[in-house]
């Protein structure tokens, strides 16, 4: 004991905390972009990546410099987003409609469940030549294939996403006298949301690489012809140009998913 | 208004839950319904508001309920049951949106029960935002926005700390004092039935029968945790319930 009056001594417990948390780092994603496009331009300008292979980035960026002036990128782009938004939307309207009537009416459930099932895992672009012999080569096989494509996912988001809402909130509806409607509407549907919206998180993504899958196939005008004739002409540089399109395309979809949920969920904080 | 509950019977599969219940409930009394877990207190309750068939016997209403409540027989649950997506405001204005009144009503009800418990300041708040005990002030002002006429109470303090407990227990006095509810309260905790209870009704582990009605003749409102009758009183329900406690702890829970 330290009643000598002089100070005990002690040894500080050793720091082993810390760390496992995510911090936003962003100039250093914004860093890694610009590190690699500078190693690519150099490789290219010295001649260490071959122009044949791959086209230096200020390259690529006059073909997009191109595609923009001549007024071709929002031709192409137009035309993908067209189909790409209404059969998106379609697909994932009748999907949650669908999927509710599952996770809501057990006939429904029994009698749609093992189809979606089966359905679900078919790779939905070999279905295009069956939807140009259905539709025709116009625009309507290709909307087709997007819905058909986006709503299986979104029905099996839809009905998992409503499984899982906390059945007291439901029992707690009932006791209040709520109607069939209102508890559907209000409390199972906003339960769902989560799920929904993840579910469209991955149908979106599913709807770019269906429609530049098709128009790769069949279409005059789209991001994936524009990527086709860019390809049989060996126009690399343009070629590059389009893949870039795409990726912008996915980021932006996803950035407007995330901003939806940030307004829709809101009361997750 | 007066219930009674009739020979009420229920099974789930071969399991006999609830064995021939008959109890009687008066306006203005509140009758709380002790019993160790698993008896079947939780689903006496159901069958009573008509969330749950009985498998025999009938729960009556003796009298039409008052012309003015919208939700004669309403619930307040263990776990709140608010919705996360929608504001204080918004989960009490929920059981009033299917009704036949007016949208200037509507808030002005919302806006009179939140006064009442308290809650003015905190309209707009999320649930998650709020301590548990303010939750279930929440879940009280949404039962009181439909005027029931019978309160059910399914352990509504159970999920509360014991400080929250004993906070939320004087409001529910200084409520029944103000407002005369009739009450159906299940509970496992005895000391809340004696401090809320007129009658004590303890239910014997399964299946659930009604072993014994306890009387509490000191008023609500002069009943303290150092009054020696009630104590008493408290020390008789637990001799009773002691045996069927133990014996339902060793039960195995899909057994």
């Amino acid at each position: 004991m330290a009643d000598n009056g002089t100070e005990r001594q002690g040894t500080p417990v050793p720091f082993r905390g810390g760390g496992y948390r995510y911090r936003p780092m962003r100039l250093i994603g914004a860093a890694t972009f610009a590190i690699l496009l500078a190693i690519w331009e150099v490789g290219s300008r010295t001649g260490f990546i071959s122009s044949l292979v791959l086209p230096a980035p200020s390259e690529v960026a006059s073909a997009f410099g191109y595609l923009w002036t001549s007024g071709q990128l929002w031709e192409h782009l137009s035309a993908s987003l067209g189909r790409l938004v209404s059969g998106w939307v379609l697909g994932t309207v009748l999907g949650v409609a669908v999927g509710f009537a599952i996770a809501l009416f057990a006939p429904v459930r029994a009698s749609l469940s093992p189809l979606v099932a089966a359905i679900f895992p078919v790779p939905k672009i070999a279905l295009l030549p069956l939807f140009i012999i259905w539709f025709g080569i116009g625009e309507a096989s290709k909307v087709g294939l997007i819905l058909f494509g986006t709503f299986f996912p979104t029905v099996i988001a839809t009905y998992g996403g409503v499984d899982n809402v906390d059945r007291g909130l439901v029992r707690m509806g009932q006791s209040f006298g709520l109607t069939r409607l209102s508890i559907a509407r209000k409390i199972l549907l906003p339960g769902a949301m989560p799920a929904i919206l993840s579910g469209m998180r991955i149908t979106a993504a599913i709807a770019i690489i269906l429609i530049v899958a098709a128009e790769l196939i069949a279409a005059q005008r789209g991001i994936g012809a524009y990527i086709q004739m860019a390809g049989s002409l060996f126009a690399i540089d343009q070629l590059v140009a389009g893949v870039l399109i795409l990726s912008a395309l996915g980021l932006t979809v996803s950035a407007m998913i995330t901003l939806l949920e940030r307004w829709l969920l809101r009361w997750r904080g | 208004m007066d219930l009674s509950l009739r020979n009420l019977t229920k099974h789930y599969g071969d399991l006999l839950v609830l064995d021939d219940i008959s109890l009687e409930l008066s306006s203005g009394e509140i009758v709380c319904l002790v019993g160790p877990s698993g008896c079947g207190k939780s689903t006496l309750l159901r069958i009573t508001g008509g969330l749950e068939r009985p498998d025999g016997g009938q729960v009556l209403q003796m009298s039409p309920p008052p012309a003015n409540s919208l939700n004669p027989l309403t619930f307040i649950f263990q776990d709140f049951a608010l919705l996360p997506w929608r504001t204080v405001e918004g989960n009490v204005s929920l059981v009033l949106e299917d009704r036949p009144i007016g949208e200037k009503e509507r808030a002005e009800i919302v806006a009179d029960v939140l006064s009442r418990t308290k809650l003015s300041d905190f309209a707009g708040a999320w649930p998650r935002q709020l301590s548990g005990g303010m939750r279930q002030r929440v879940a009280i002002a949404r039962a009181l926005a439909v005027r029931p006429a019978v309160f059910l109470m399914d352990e509504p303090l159970s999920a509360l700390d014991a400080q929250t407990r004993d906070l939320l227990m004087e409001d529910l006095v200084q409520l029944w004092l103000r407002e005369r509810f009739t009450a159906l309260y299940v509970t496992h905790n005895l000391a809340e039935a004696v401090r809320l209870g007129h009658r004590i009704a303890i239910l014997s582990r399964r299946p659930g029968r009604i072993r014994d009605i306890v009387t509490i003749e000191t008023p609500i409102d002069e009943r303290r945790h150092d009054n020696p009758g009630l104590i008493a009183v408290q020390e008789r329900l637990w001799d009773m319930m002691r045996e069927e406690a133990e014996a339902a702890e060793r039960e195995l829970a899909d057994g």
